[in-house]
């Protein structure tokens, strides 16, 4: 599970690494994701796992959408107003799938794989298995594509100084919408793994939102390897303090933990600012 | 002609005057419950609202864990009337107590943070006690507290089962309160205080404003606030549970509110209840029970289009109007 917050929460500190800007509907992305894999293998029997650059691909596309619809008019607004920008996105989103798809809770059945394998003294479902290795793959090609393309570069520049980056000739505007798109198919690869074996039902990211907002928060915004770290430290506090405690509050365990970090640390454990 | 400068304040006054006649007067004409219920939401969420906009408008910290107040309000008032037998006011006033203190446990901490890592752990901290108050069976866990009923209507009891009227005079009261308050901070030294911190919270520490102290009693007084809210809307549902009182959505909703009205204004949040209550409760009686959300669609468009054309809120859409009328 680790690795999959990372790659949610990846998707989320790129984009705010670029703007500063939480995208609050992060976990509602992550469901329209779902709901694209699903209805990938309700309608055309594509198997989520198959259907995964499909689920990226048009994720992507929505992140981008909304970079052009929305956000790029709100940059230079009050944090308020970006913070309830994307909260807005978040209930749309929401109300719309529920409006479309109405409330109940599907599943993807008789998936590719199925089963579990026995990795030493631990049970781990073969799902879950592919999830975190997919999740960890895609993790490495966001990081190599960001440390060594020269479209990554150019948007680590976009970050570090935007009009530094304007005056050495690169196209902000474009960097941005790119980061959205790319962020946003982070999701889209996190939520076709995440529909193999999760539940689909609208209200799905706000649980895995929150966990990708103390992930992001947790490693510091705008690190995006620190990010992979904070990722697996949340996906091992939540299973161990599930263990230790009672289940109900292994939630709070997360949320302590990221309390005591940023209290210890107010900007992150590896953040820069 | 008098000049507009001479002639404003009475005519606000007299506005504000009329306003509260019309406010009084609404139970003598509607006798219905529903436009009351609907009056009395529009009251409550202002007062939250104003309450939010103390600590978030004002003194600029975005806080997203509201509805801890609002809970411990609810829960002290109506375990102390079920089990103790005291008075739902004399519970109030113990919820104020304990949320100020929680506010003031919680926030010495977490004030210590800025941005947007002080809102997400404001969400971290209501997640939190949301999920104690689940896992805590004492006080009802995940069931909930049905506060008993009392016959007949009593304002000692604060129930009231023949009329809505008295829980409307009631919520009028609570959202006043929250008004005279914020226009009391508004032009004390302590508003000052709080705007600078808004602004540039290095250049007011600079300045010899205790940054710190200054948070801590705006979070005060809108956790005080926020907390009556509670003890009244326990009151008025007889039912809490923390799924209710407790959630996340809540604690969105109040800034929601004030956001959509205009923050760090003093009219903004009424505003902002006035506006979204309605449009709540009207598309839910006449859309809802389809389980279509339709009401939240609208909703969440509203607030997009309002951050993206008018991030000042309807107030500041007000004021653009009355600039414009006064150029011609």
């Amino acid at each position: 599970m680790g690795f999959l917050y990372a790659l949610i929460a990846a998707g989320l500190s790129l984009i705010f690494g670029l703007m500063e800007i939480v995208n609050f509907a992060h976990g509602e992305f992550l469901m329209v994701a779902m709901y694209l894999a699903f209805f990938a293998w309700a309608l055309a029997g594509l198997d989520p796992l198959v259907s995964l650059p499909l689920a990226a691909l048009g994720l992507g596309a929505l992140g981008w959408a909304v970079y052009h619809g929305i956000i790029r008019w709100i940059l230079d607004g009050p944090m308020l107003a970006q913070i309830f920008a994307t909260f807005g996105l978040a209930i749309l989103l929401r109300s719309a799938a529920q409006f479309l798809f109405g409330i109940d809770f599907r599943t993807v059945d008789e998936p590719l794989l199925a089963g579990r394998v026995a990795l030493g003294p631990l049970f781990v479902g073969v799902p879950q298995l592919a999830a975190s290795v997919t999740a960890l793959a895609a993790f490495v090609g966001l990081y190599l594509f960001l440390s060594r393309s020269e479209t990554g570069l150019a948007l680590q520049a976009t970050a570090q100084d935007r009009q530094a980056a304007a005056l050495m000739g690169i196209d902000t505007q474009r960097m941005f919408a790119l980061g959205w798109g790319i962020g946003s198919a982070c999701v889209g690869v996190a939520g076709g793994l995440l529909a193999m074996f999760f539940y689909i039902f609208p209200d799905v990211g706000a649980a895995f939102a929150l966990l990708a907002y103390v992930t992001v928060a947790l490693g510091g915004f705008g690190n995006v390897p620190a990010t992979l770290a904070a990722g697996v430290l949340v996906g091992l506090v939540e299973a161990f303090g599930g263990l230790l405690l009672t289940p109900a509050l292994k939630y709070s365990a997360v949320f302590a933990l990221y309390l005591g970090v940023v209290l210890w640390r107010p900007q992150g454990l590896f953040g820069r600012f | 002609m008098a000049p507009a400068g001479t002639l404003r304040p009475v005519l606000t006054r007299g506005l504000l005057l009329a306003g509260l006649l019309a406010a009084l007067a609404f139970p003598a004409v509607f006798t219905l419950p529903f436009p009351r219920h609907v009056m009395i939401m529009i009251f409550l969420y202002g007062a939250l609202a104003t309450a939010w906009n103390i600590i978030a408008g004002y003194c600029g910290q975005i806080s997203l864990g509201q509805a801890v107040f609002f809970g411990i309000g609810a829960y002290t008032s109506s375990l102390l009337f079920r089990d103790a037998g005291m008075t739902p006011w004399a519970g109030m006033i113990a919820g104020v107590a304990l949320a100020v203190g929680v506010s003031q446990v919680v926030g010495y901490p977490v004030f210590r943070l800025r941005g947007h890592y002080f809102a997400i752990a404001t969400i971290a901290v209501g997640e939190i006690v949301q999920a104690l108050v689940v896992d805590w069976d004492a006080i009802g866990g995940a069931r909930g507290v049905f506060v008993p009923i009392r016959r007949p209507d009593s304002l000692v009891n604060f129930q009231f089962h023949q009329s809505k009227a008295f829980y409307y005079y009631i919520a009028l009261g609570l959202l006043l309160l929250a008004l005279a308050v914020t226009r009391r901070i508004e032009r004390s030294r302590a508003g000052y205080y709080f705007r600078a911190i808004r602004e540039d919270q290095d250049a007011a520490a600079a300045l010899g404003v205790n940054v710190r102290r200054e948070k801590l009693r705006a979070l005060a007084v809108s956790a005080a606030l926020t907390a009556m809210g509670g003890t009244f809307y326990a009151q008025y549902i007889l039912f809490i549970d923390p799924e209710s009182v407790f959630p996340l959505s809540l604690s969105i909703l109040i800034c929601l509110v004030a956001v959509l009205g205009g923050v760090g204004t003093l009219w903004g949040p009424v505003l902002g209840a006035a506006v979204l209550v309605p449009l709540q409760e009207g598309t839910r009686v006449m859309l809802g029970g389809t389980g279509k959300a339709l009401d939240l669609l609208i909703y969440g468009a509203l607030i997009i289009a309002i951050s993206v054309f008018q991030p000042g809120g309807l107030m500041a859409l007000l004021a653009r109007a009355r600039t414009a009328g006064s150029a011609r």
